[in-house]
């Protein structure tokens, strides 16, 4: 393992710094079903980090407990250096994590650019009052939002459809819309849910190319649940593997394919 | 010029006028249930019980005065003071940000991802709780209220419409002044929900609570901010119809006059609010003027309703809805 507190250098030269995100012995119960069962793993800064994994395996709901959807009945988890105390959702997106869902959840009512922009309320700091008594102050910073907005729907490729009520959006495309969503906020940590399910394989590139370049151009760290193991393979620096709600394997994505828990989860061998 | 016509021309504005304020109060009830699903009862007695604290703010009542003199033995009633009404107003618009804090903390925290008709209960429950709590806070007799806005006749129209017509125009100064006044809040909200980042953010709470969370927007913060927004229509609705008639209890029944508003222009739409309030209004106004008489008058009591009903069998997304057609 490449373990050094300093980071590491990737293969193709991408310079990977310490950790950001720590997960430590996470436990997390539904009733009587165990969904995360003492996993413990890190996020270093600059690196697309996968978990894969069988259905039901666990995966979302890690991602969840990071993103504070789901609070753990037991575990740390250690954001940039602190322990982080329990927080609710949406403290948690104004520290600067953003995330997309495995079922989507935009807002169907808004154009494109509307939802983009909703992306920047953790960035809009100008109050009510000076909102309504200084509007250049407040201009000034919408221009700057709307700017960024612009830019990253530039970025992903989807000018044609700005102003188009995102309702009216084939599925892969809204997919688009909400990474763009949760890039605009400029996230330190970006947590994405299956951001390939559903599409043609045409769809899939666009989206792994996409997903490389905003690591590559924005340096944005990112954590990502796959199915499909190649894709995995060729996007992330390291993979953690679940199943049944526990970790089965961890490291590059050679040293996971070769784990015999993993080939045996992944071949469906029976669990007994 | 037709006798009719000219008579129909002042009834047409009184019906605008009237409107006005119908549009207002539904935009109390839009205003909530577009940013959490919750249909607000009480928004009506909302509109009494802030009316009552205004008076008596102003009017410097020990609140609770019954209360304490049983159980103390002593006879308060009055602090001895009078409160300016500009200052009285806002106090009052403080106990109403207070209020829309305790209903979130207090119930609708307890309830979210209830069935709405569960939401919808508990708003009964809270129309119920506030109207007794008003009348234990200030006593249930009638107050007059007043607030320093102008009364009578405006006999500047008066003289004018004499002038063209042959016939003065009876406009009250307080409908003037209530309709400047609903239609300034009006343009303030849908600015409010359009250009700042508070309205923003209500936008997304009401469009998807999860995306919302994503995002960085406190539930909880919106609800309290729709609510107290909803406290304000209610202050301002109970000004105008208290200054008007008195605050009494009858004051909170211009809710029911909300509702074929809602059902005309939809539960969700700002705009559709505004319109049905003005076409409410107008009818009611206009088919008393004309159709009244032939059939006994008497009209207003109903008439709201069956253009409303009539509305949604053809239209049952309301004016701005879009069609719903469904999936099969
Ligand atoms: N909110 C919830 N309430 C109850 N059980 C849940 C909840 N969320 C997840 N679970 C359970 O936890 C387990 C793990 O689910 P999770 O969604 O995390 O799996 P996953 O690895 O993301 O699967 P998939 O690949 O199908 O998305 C499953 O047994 C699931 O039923
Ligand atoms: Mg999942």
């Amino acid at each position: 393992m490449k373990d050094m507190e300093e980071g590491y250098i990737t293969e193709d030269g991408r310079k990977i710094g310490g950790v950001v995100m720590e997960m430590k012995n996470i436990t997390l119960r539904f009733g009587g079903v165990v969904a995360i069962k003492d996993i413990s793993f890190d996020i270093r800064e600059g690196e697309i980090r996968a978990i894969i994994g069988p259905n039901g395996a666990g995966k979302s709901s890690m991602l969840n407990v990071i993103s504070g959807f789901y609070v753990p009945q037991e575990g740390e988890v250690w954001f940039r250096g602190e322990k982080r105390p329990p927080m609710k959702p949406f403290q948690v997106a104004r520290q600067g994590i953003a995330r997309t869902f495995q079922n989507i959840a935009l807002f169907e009512g808004m154009t494109v650019l509307d939802n983009v922009m909703t992306g920047r309320l953790t960035h809009m700091t100008t109050g009510l009052f000076t909102q309504a008594i200084w509007k250049g102050r407040a201009e000034a910073e919408e221009v700057e939002n709307r700017e960024k907005a612009e830019r990253i729907i530039d970025f992903l490729e989807i000018q044609s459809i700005r102003k188009t009520p995102v309702a009216r959006l084939p599925y892969g495309l809204k997919k688009r819309v909400e990474l763009a969503r949760a890039l605009v906020a400029e996230p330190k940590l970006l947590l994405l849910d299956e951001p390939m399910a559903g599409m043609n394989v045409e769809e899939k590139e666009d989206m792994s190319r996409f997903i490389l370049d905003v690591n590559d151009e924005f340096g944005t760290t990112i954590a990502l649940i796959e199915h499909d193991m190649g894709v995995v393979m060729d996007l992330s620096d390291r993979v953690v593997v679940m199943d049944y709600g526990k970790k089965i394997g961890d490291g590059t994505p050679d040293e996971v394919r070769s784990n015999q828990d993993v080939i045996d989860a992944y071949l469906g061998v029976s669990h007994d | 010029m037709p006798d009719t016509l000219i008579f129909g021309m002042e009834v047409f504005l009184n019906g605008l006028m009237a409107g006005v304020l119908y549009a207002l109060v539904a935009l109390g009830f839009v205003l909530i249930y577009k940013a959490s699903g919750i249909f607000n009862y009480a928004q009506g007695v909302m509109a009494l019980f802030a009316a009552m604290t205004l008076v008596g703010i102003m009017e410097g009542q020990v609140p609770f005065a019954h209360l304490i003199n049983a159980i103390l033995g002593t006879e308060v009633h009055h602090f001895g003071w009078h409160i300016p009404a500009f200052l009285a107003i806002l106090l009052t618009m403080g106990v109403m940000v207070f209020l829309a804090w305790a209903v979130q903390r207090l119930i609708f925290r307890h309830l979210v991802n209830q069935e709405p008709i569960i939401l919808f209960m508990a708003t009964i429950g809270l129309a119920y709780f506030l109207e007794g709590l008003g009348d234990i806070m200030w006593g249930a007799d009638i107050k007059k209220l007043d607030v320093g806005l102008p009364q009578g006749i405006n006999t500047a129209i008066d003289e004018v419409t004499y002038g063209w017509f042959g016939y003065g125009f009876f406009i009250d100064n307080l409908d003037i002044v209530a309709t400047v006044i609903a239609a300034l809040l009006v343009v303030v909200l849908v600015m409010f929900s359009q250009y700042t980042k508070q309205g923003r953010a209500m936008r997304a709470v009401a469009d998807d609570h999860q995306a919302a969370l994503s995002v960085g927007v406190s539930l909880n913060f919106i609800w309290i901010m729709v609510w107290s927004v909803a406290g304000f229509v209610a202050l301002v609705a109970g000004i105008m119809w208290g200054t008007k008639s008195g605050v009494q209890f009858s004051l909170s029944l211009i809710a029911l006059k909300a509702l074929p508003v809602l059902m005309l222009g939809g539960f969700t739409s700002i705009p559709g609010a505004i319109v049905g309030g003005l076409i409410i209004g107008v009818g009611e106004k206009l088919f008393e003027f004309l159709v009244g008489p032939l059939i006994g008058g008497a009209t207003e009591n109903w008439f709201a309703y069956v253009l409303a009903l009539i509305f949604l069998v053809f239209r049952p997304q309301g004016l701005f809805g879009e069609k719903i057609i469904e999936r099969v």
